[in-house]
């Protein structure tokens, strides 16, 4: 969650501890959702019909300090309490340590609004499972630093990451990677052919090195470029949410067909020997010149007419508004976070653009 | 104009990242020569690099398990191609599993280099990983720019230190100070010394050994006539030096230094399948 954001939101509630997380620019949105049986005891303040659930945030680097060394803690720290003490404005981290040592800690927090990115898996296009192991290597031919990459579908089921260049003047200059996964190399693969999307890898890492640490498979449920990407991690006593914007694709389709060719491309197949002397130059001749128009094979990136040009107004109106540090030339469209407490009462948040109309019960 | 080449042992793989990533310590941008049998990395002496030059040669054959190239022209049977040599060693740095690695010169929108990494996997079948690395192909006219530079005519040839000794002492002095003077004799001894306001430190070499070079009239008379102890010395840019060090991996079967007094000091490094000479000019 520190990867994500610099505050730690926390909401007790009935189906158990959700904790969360944003980034300034409002595209990545984490969760993770501890059920009442992750806890050795879970009891929630006196909540009746007239009282709101509490919620409150904390200072990512103050909550994070409590639990700075995690080998130490394991070996000396035989219980931690988490109590919320509304009236006293402080949330208590006590740690119950060995040879009679407790370590209290009282962090200030402030009261806040829900902080719930609206997003609905059951409406995405596309979905894939794997176990961690395999996005991460995967992952591990990108270097560090990169900011964006694009996951396709290929021919034959095959997936494809690839990094993801921003610029056409960078295009001629940067090395382009561009990595193919079989299918059967997921648990599960559910996905539209021809759809793509593209994302942040810098912060999807933080979520991969978690799932890769407690084993658990990840789902990746996309959809249209343009609309955010979840991915969920599942267990019986927690339930874990990123949700992260994806490029919409008003940009790529005024792009060189490279970017686009995630889709042209024949993905390779198994006889690597002769199959890569043909994909290769399948590759060479299926690229023809840069710039060509879009491909009709793929409608699902024909911008709908009616509403490119409001859309494009909006994403303006969004940048001139954004918080400084939003990297302004980002087309990324900021995630739709669901309305404060008070229904109907106008924000901020009703002159973005509504990503997915319903929030699903989940979260 | 084509290029194809594939790799295949693990070990010839390793060696080779080995030598890619050296080259991409010490230059940013470079050219690599093709041609049938060898593989050549080239700096030329241009004042970006800070006037160092490098000359990296290595026989194919020994890395490469297929290897085609065709040139620009029968008669210029060769290729010249300028690359950001970290791109290369990026692309390889993953692949130290792979099943084959096969680098095709290729030109789509723009002329690359393409890396194609199969590796193992538990699926049915492999992984593949390309990357394209963007190249820009040198014309024939330019060729003579990066002609192979002659070995000066030196006043000391000396065999270098234990480079590990070596660059443990540059990296500390480093600190210090930007310039390093490097001095040696006909006797076997060199120093490296650097001078501040505050300090100088001195750190003394001996029984290195000066590598015998035959004169091209065949007589050895050039280096009888010289005073045997006199120290020929050049005072060069100390982090060039620091990143030859830094840069080698494995140490050469032999490595040397020629000082021409006050002008340039040029550093050959031999392993068996692939050597390296770097120039350092000095500062005046």
């Amino acid at each position: 969650l520190s990867r994500i954001g610099d505050e730690l939101y926390l909401e007790p509630t009935e189906s158990g501890l959700s904790l969360r997380a944003v980034n300034s620019s409002r595209s990545a949105f984490a969760s993770f959702l501890f059920a009442p049986l992750f806890f050795q005891l879970y009891e929630l303040g006196s909540t009746g019909p007239d009282t709101e659930v509490f919620r409150c945030k904390v200072h990512m680097k103050s909550f994070l300090g409590v639990f700075r060394s995690l080998p130490s803690l394991e070996k000396s720290v035989g219980k931690c309490l988490i109590l919320l003490k509304p009236r006293a404005s402080r949330l208590v981290l006590q740690l119950h340590c060995k040879h009679g040592v407790t370590k209290t800690h009282n962090l200030a927090f402030q009261e806040c609004e829900r902080l719930q990115a609206v997003f609905d898996t059951q409406r995405c296009a596309s979905r894939l499972c794997a176990p961690a192991r395999v996005l991460a290597e995967a992952v591990v031919h990108f270097p560090p630093t990169l900011a964006e990459v694009t996951l396709g579908t290929g021919p034959g089921g095959k997936i494809s990451l690839r990094n993801y260049v921003e610029d056409e003047a960078e295009q001629s200059k940067t090395m382009v990677t561009e990595l193919w996964l079989a299918e059967d190399e997921f648990q599960s693969v559910a996905v539209a052919p021809g759809s793509h999307i593209t994302f942040c890898l810098k912060e999807f890492r933080g979520l991969l090195s978690f799932a890769e640490a407690s084993n658990l498979p990840l789902t990746i449920h996309f959809d249209e470029p343009g609309r955010p990407v979840v991915f969920t991690l599942d267990d019986t006593v927690l339930e874990v949410h990123l949700v992260l914007a994806t490029l919409s694709d008003l940009e790529s389709n005024s792009q060189s067909p490279s970017t686009n060719g995630v889709s042209h491309l024949p993905a390779p197949s198994d006889d690597f020997a002769d199959d890569l002397e043909s994909y290769m130059v399948a590759m060479e001749t299926s690229e023809g010149g840069s710039g060509g128009p879009p491909s009709p094979t793929f409608p699902l990136r024909t911008p709908r007419p009616a509403e490119s040009d409001p859309e494009e107004e909006e994403e303006e109106e969004e940048e001139e508004g954004a918080v400084p540090g939003t990297p302004p030339h980002k087309k990324f469209r900021s995630l739709f976070f669901g309305s404060v407490m008070t229904p109907g009462r106008p924000g901020p948040a009703t002159t973005q653009e509504v990503l997915a109309e319903d929030s699903d019960g989940e979260c | 104009m084509r290029f194809r080449a594939k790799i295949v042992d693990l070990a010839c793989l390793n060696h080779f990242s080995r030598i890619i990533n050296t080259i991409a310590k010490l230059a940013k941008t470079c050219i690599l020569r093709l041609t049938v049998c060898k593989l050549y990395f080239i700096l030329s002496d241009k004042v970006a690099n800070g006037g160092a030059s490098m000359w990296c040669e290595l026989s194919q054959g020994n890395f490469f398990d297929e290897f085609q190239m065709e040139g620009v022209a029968a008669e210029h049977n060769e290729i010249y191609l300028e690359l950001v040599p970290e791109n290369l060693s990026r692309a390889l740095k993953t692949a130290q599993s792979a099943k084959a690695v096969k680098i095709k010169l290729t030109n789509k929108h723009c002329p690359c280099l393409r890396v194609a990494v199969e590796l193992p996997s538990l699926s049915s079948s492999s992984r593949i990983v390309t990357h394209d690395i963007p190249v820009g192909v040198i014309p024939r006219r330019m060729w003579n720019d990066f002609k192979e530079p002659s070995v000066p005519d030196f006043d000391v040839s000396i065999y270098l230190p234990v480079l590990k000794t070596m660059k443990s002492v540059v990296e500390r002095m480093k600190n210090l100070s930007n310039f390093i003077v490097i001095e040696a004799n006909l006797s076997g001894e060199m120093n490296l010394k650097i001078e501040t306001d505050l300090v100088s430190v001195t750190t003394h070499f001996k029984d290195l050994g000066n590598p015998p070079w035959a004169s091209e009239d065949g007589c050895q008379s050039s280096t009888q006539g010289r005073d045997l102890e006199s120290m020929a010395e050049a005072c060069i840019d100390i982090k060039k030096l620091q990143q030859l060090l830094a840069g080698q991996q494995v140490n050469p079967t032999k490595a040397l230094c020629n000082i021409v007094r006050k002008r340039i000091v040029h550093f050959i490094l031999l392993h068996e399948e692939v050597s390296l000479q770097y120039f350092i000019p000095a500062i005046a």
